[in-house]
């Protein structure tokens, strides 16, 4: 699953001071997300201001366990509406994780007819010839 | 968070006051015009636009240079100066660009309705002008390829460097997921393209014209983003659409019948996003939908068994069945043996929907193909006439911020 198209450059994100160290993250192989320390909440995407407390001041990185469930799932199946950097089928997983925000992604060596919601699984990451680091699901014991 | 969605319950003590409401009653659309709907105009779309609009005015009994206001959403690629270069006003006092893309179907009309309402303009005309079908197609993926490295926006990050680059796929996760928990089938979503299919046999002006699908045909159709079939997806139009409002009073002089607007209605609740609105307690429903039904539904004093007619926002079949929930023409899950053989949304049935066709089978004009046929069903000129119709439903997109409008005789 999600194989890439060799020659075909993926998009890459679009940083800004909000998203800059998830995506910094990444690219050392780790998961974090924005948490507020005053709430003790969990916030995605994250955003310049907590949206229980209004504060501007308690946002920090908290790494995540890595493991959720994946919530719900597509697959593209067709070239007419698929983005062509990919080999056909692939799929995009929505997972909620441990902590609660929910991250989409696409999927490491797990089989189309293995995808179901409820499905254990746990993030990995992948450096691209490309030079970009990507995060996928690949499934995990329960 | 979400309160008053999850309890089903919405607060009126902390809503503006009713009778404060200035649009409520006092404010009409007048004229109707469109373009023919093609897959190839051959013809830019200012030049399409312009003869909406004269059309819209026509209709009204009006003249172009009566107009001295224009609203539209974003994702439109004309500026206001050459449409009004090119129809020779002399001035415009108001104009309007709401964000939101399709949710704001029916915004824009909420616009313009504030504008003459307030006495900044008196005819306002509202258009839309696209050429996706031979032009730029917002909703295909690969379009992007050739000009954009780098995900548009902050929040495009998380979908568009995973290939997650349409529409269909985003409301996909949340059309999955509402498939999941209340046991939804294909065959039951089905339905929802088989009708308006139907009523698109009998609008001339719609592009499937002459074009009937069975339910058969609907099921063996392909797979285009699992969970959606090909005929799930709208359809892809050159054409353009306009209409104009002005005030009830200013209306009787006109030469049709006013569709008076009993409420309009924005709304973007908390964690809303462009389709992949994923991060709310509940995403198997669509939270813009009701919240933008409840203020319309208190603002016009009325509930959904009182609608006669609807036209929902849907630019995929889902979108249009899981708003017969948030709308309350049935309960929360039950979309799908609601919609089941059809009956429940044909001509004589509890609510009937999208009688031109719609999104999927007359046009996909962003919405303003279906504020027009809610214009219709008021004045009693719909190809598929619903009988008597007192109240008339139109909504926006759903999955982004959203909106609608109840049009009354």
């Amino acid at each position: 699953m999600a194989e890439l198209i060799q020659g075909i450059p993926i998009m890459r994100p679009y940083m800004d001071q909000d998203n800059q160290g998830y995506w910094d993250a990444i690219k050392n192989h780790k998961l974090v997300l924005q948490h507020c320390s005053k709430c003790d909440r969990f916030i995605h995407p994250p955003r310049p201001m907590c949206p229980s407390c209004r504060s501007q001041d308690t946002l920090e990185w908290k790494e995540s366990s890595g493991k959720g469930i994946i919530y719900s799932f597509i697959m593209f199946t067709s070239p007419k509406m698929a983005y062509p950097a990919f080999e056909l089928p692939y799929a995009v997983v929505l997972v909620e994780m441990e902590e609660g925000p929910r991250i989409s992604a696409n999927t490491h060596e797990i089989e189309p007819d293995e995808l179901q919601i409820g499905l254990p699984v746990e993030a990995t990451f992948a450096d691209l010839p490309d030079g970009q680091t990507v995060l996928w699901f690949k499934k995990r014991e329960a | 968070m979400l309160q008053e969605y999850v309890d089903r319950k919405y607060r009126t003590d902390n809503k503006p006051a009713v009778e404060a409401n200035l649009i409520k009653d006092k404010v009409a659309i007048v004229g109707i015009g469109q373009t023919k709907y093609t897959r190839d105009s051959g013809r830019d779309e200012l030049d399409l636009a312009c003869e909406a609009i004269k059309n819209a005015v026509d209709d009204a009994g009006l003249k172009i240079s009566d107009i001295d206001g224009f609203d539209t959403f974003i994702l439109d690629r004309l500026a206001l100066p050459m449409l009004v270069n090119s129809l020779g006003i002399s001035n415009i006092r108001f104009s309007g660009e709401v964000s939101g893309g399709g949710g704001a179907g029916c915004a824009v009309a909420m616009h313009a309705a504030a504008a003459v309402a307030t006495g900044q303009a008196n005819y306002v005309c509202c258009y839309r002008s696209l050429n996706e079908a031979s032009g730029h197609r917002y909703g295909r993926g690969d379009d992007f390829i050739e000009y954009m490295p780098v995900a548009l926006t902050p929040n495009y990050a998380y979908s568009w460097p995973l290939g997650f680059v349409t529409p269909l796929g985003w409301a996909g996760v949340w059309g999955k997921r509402w498939m999941y928990e209340f046991d939804i089938t294909r065959e039951q979503i089905g339905w929802w393209p088989v009708v308006l299919r139907e009523y698109a046999q009998n609008n001339p002006d719609s592009m499937f014209y002459g074009r009937p699908m069975t339910h058969q045909d609907y099921m063996e159709s392909p797979m285009i983003v699992d969970p959606l079939k090909l005929h799930d997806c709208c359809l892809n139009t050159d054409g353009a659409a306009a209409y104009i409002i002005t005030t009830v009073e200013r209306a009787r002089d006109l030469k049709q019948k006013p569709a008076i607007i009993a409420a309009a209605s924005e709304s973007c609740p908390v964690e809303q996003e462009i389709q992949t609105v994923y991060q709310r307690p509940i995403i198997s429903g669509l939270v813009e939908t009701w919240y933008a039904g409840q203020e319309l539904y208190r603002v016009a004093e009325c509930g959904p068994d009182d609608i006669d007619v609807a036209q929902l926002y849907d630019p995929y079949s889902i979108g249009g069945i899981i708003q017969l929930e948030e709308l309350g023409f049935c309960e929360r899950g039950e979309g799908g043996k609601f919609i089941e053989g059809g009956d429940n949304i044909r001509i004589d049935g509890k609510i009937p929907c999208n009688t031109s066709g719609g999104l999927l089978s007359e046009a996909y004009l962003h919405g303003y193909n279906l504020v027009i046929e809610g214009v219709r069903q008021i004045r009693g000129t719909s190809y598929n006439q619903v009988k008597d119709v007192e109240l008339s439903l139109v909504t926006g997109g759903p999955g982004v911020q959203s909106s609608g409008i109840i049009l009354r005789r």
